[in-house]
């Protein structure tokens, strides 16, 4: 490719009258594409994440020996070497294998979450900012309740009654995470309700289900997934310690948090049980928190420098 | 003075009584309206979620008689308001029923293990203030700096490692590799039973007694678990101090002091420093109240017998009174700080005083 195709494509993407809808839009995911490459921490976390989809996806691949099922006989918490790279566990298993297999339950766990609670947060949010009087009132009273709730502790005792399991645990701190969400979508609603198009939409009958569906849900989507991304590194240490407190994936789930919790009674001889699976927790929320404050950086550029 | 000024004078007054009147009983509102939240999710969980809560206190071997008196002692015929009438009611005076494994009433073995808590957690907040404070201010003045990069990083960090591995990986190192600090518990065996505790705060007990063996003892246990939570304490505060710091040194009073001639010092500290002392209070407090809420996997980790150890072994042996009885404390400790640096917000910042 010549540079000149290159600078003017270039030109097309930046131009400031874009000739169709499309245009326009490419143009503005082109500005944040550049400035989200620019930050090369940023970067760093995409590829973070990038990596553990890959692995997730390809695990059965990459991983040389099963996740479960261990050689009890030979295969005992032996070190790390080229056989075993992160060494194995009491029942023999091989650690980075199940480590591997563990990003599975990494994803499953932040996209459930996700999934559960920023449709809440919302729905809440934008009721309550479309709705203002005593339904905001009480929506968002509610809200800073939840907010106001220790985190943890809350979902511990939710697992404590609902009993101990990954699906719990995904339910427990979907319940305690949604309030930000709300927070954030009612502050966007409140800042278009007035606003002419939806002014528009009501004159031409639209019932007010169908205006916050279609019309002010959709701009709250950007502002959300940030937070959600940002949220993403809190989620996975929430699990990881709900899990580590033997609440939350059971065994002989690979999960990371109860990888650590198994490798807590070996840990002043065979450190190595517990050390990767929680160097692999480190690495993935890293990764997310690099990721949301490059996101946050490209897409809201009033943040940018503090 | 004249009349008209007189009067214009006591209008401002009652117009000013009457601000403070109405953002006091928001505070109350809100206050009450959280508590009771609180306490209505914890009755959620203690009484809805469970099928059938007499089956989770009895087991389902229990002749259908004894069922039927234990219904009725828990008040489960009652229709649901009253009961969580009675629930409110009991809680505010302190009965979070007995623990199924320690046989106590709850809220005696919670008095037991609070002032553990809190000692760590203080001093876990000492910690990160002390030395993330300056660190804070240190990165916003050579912004982009060596330093500022390291607050970076430690920040990260500190929002993404799990604590409790983190604490493991501490013993390693410090307790079994260079024994700098002692095992997992508040205080070697020896002292266990020959000190006899006065507030609960141990350092500060050895102190006052004059036992400086013991002191250094309950020092040597102290301090690692301490330092972890001092840590990520410090994360988030040099990380706010910094903003906060930013936010300042961009002001115009500040050029003002520059060009008055004052030192880079006494403008960093004494002046923008200060005035970044009010959302400061405010940080330090939550940092405070989210170190109570960490202490649950912290103590863990360090066998440390505070609320969080108590929380976790009740769990482990399915006591919901005890767990539900610690989550209120830890609640409403966490919900009454909270409340209390927004009040605190309000009092010492004048921009935020009404009218």
């Amino acid at each position: 490719m010549s540079a000149e195709v290159v600078q003017s494509r270039r030109e097309w993407l930046l131009s400031e009258r874009p000739a169709s809808r499309m245009q326009a839009r490419l143009g503005r995911a082109y500005v944040a594409w550049r400035r989200f490459s620019a930050n090369r921490l940023a970067f760093i976390g995409l590829l973070i994440i990038l990596a553990l989809v890959v692995v997730a996806a390809f695990a059965g691949v990459l991983a040389p020996y099963s996740p479960t099922v261990g050689d009890l006989k030979n295969a005992r918490l032996l070190a790390p070497g080229a056989a075993h790279w992160f060494g194995t566990d009491d029942l023999g298993r091989d650690i980075y294998s199940r480590i591997v297999y563990g990003s599975r339950w990494t994803l499953y766990v932040v996209i459930l979450v996700a999934v559960i609670a920023a449709p809440i947060g919302l729905l809440v949010g934008t009721v309550a900012g479309y709705a203002g009087g005593w339904t905001d009132a009480i929506l968002m009273r509610i809200t800073d309740i939840f907010l106001a709730f220790p985190k943890l502790v809350l979902a511990l005792a939710f697992v404590a009654a609902l009993g101990p399991g990954i699906e719990n645990a995904v339910l427990a701190i979907a319940i305690t995470s949604w309030p930000p969400y709300a927070r954030i979508a009612r502050a966007e609603t409140l800042t278009v309700r007035n606003s002419d198009y939806i002014k528009a939409v009501q004159l031409m009958g639209a019932s007010p289900f169908r205006i916050v569906l279609r019309h002010i849900m959709p701009l709250c989507i950007s502002s959300l997934i940030i937070r959600v991304t940002l949220d993403m590194a809190g989620i996975i240490l929430t699990a990881a310690g709900l899990g580590f407190l033997g609440l939350g994936a059971q065994p002989p789930l690979p999960e990371w948090g109860a990888m650590i919790a198994s490798g807590r009674r070996f840990i002043l001889d065979q450190w190595w049980v517990a050390a990767a699976p929680g160097a692999a927790i480190l690495i993935v929320s890293l990764g997310f928190n690099l990721l949301g404050d490059g996101l946050r950086d490209a897409l809201d550029p009033r943040s940018g420098d503090q | 003075m004249s009349v008209a000024e007189n009067q214009a004078a006591a209008g401002r007054g009652s117009a000013r009584a009457v601000a403070i009147l109405s953002s006091l009983g928001r505070f109350l509102v809100i206050a009450v309206t959280t508590y009771l939240g609180l306490l209505a999710v914890t009755f959620f969980i203690g009484r809805v979620i469970p099928i059938d809560p007499v089956l989770a206190v009895l087991g389902d071997r229990a002749p259908t008689a004894v069922v039927e008196r234990t219904r009725r002692e828990m008040g489960l015929d009652l229709p649901w308001i009253e009961q969580f009438y009675i629930y409110v009611k009991n809680a505010i005076h302190g009965d979070f029923g007995t623990s199924v494994l320690t046989t106590n009433p709850v809220m005696t073995d919670i008095r037991r293990a609070f002032p553990a808590t809190i000692e760590l957690a203080t001093l876990g907040t000492l910690i990160g203030a002390v030395i993330g404070v300056p660190l804070g201010v240190l990165a916003a003045v050579r912004r982009g700096s060596l330093i500022d990069q390291i607050v970076r990083i430690i920040g990260l960090i500190g929002y993404s490692v799990p604590i409790f591995w983190l604490g493991l990986l501490g013993l390693v190192l410090f307790y079994a590799k260079l024994q700098w600090v002692a095992f997992p518990a508040r205080l070697d065996v020896v002292y266990e039973y020959t000190f006899t505790p006065i507030t609960g705060f141990y350092l500060l007990d050895a102190a006052m007694q004059g036992q400086w063996d013991v002191f250094y003892d309950a020092y040597r246990h102290i301090i690692l678990p301490a330092s972890l939570l001092g840590y990520f304490s410090l994360a988030y505060i040099s990380r706010m101090t910094r903003s906060f710091m930013l936010n300042e040194m961009a002001q115009e009073y500040i050029v003002a002091a520059r060009a008055k001639g004052l030192s880079e010092a006494l403008i960093i500290w004494g002046h923008a420093l200060r005035n970044a002392a009010v959302p400061m209070v405010t940080v330090i407090a939550l940092s405070y109240a989210s170190l109570l809420e960490g202490s649950v996997l912290t103590e863990t980790v360090f066998s440390w017998p505070g609320i969080g150890l108590y929380i976790t072994n009740s769990l482990q042996n399915a006591d919901m009174n005890a767990v539900l009885g610690g989550t209120i404390v830890i609640g409403s400790v966490f919900i009454g700080i909270n409340l209390l640096s927004d009040l605190l917000y309000r009092l010492l910042d004048p921009r935020t005083k009404v009218g």
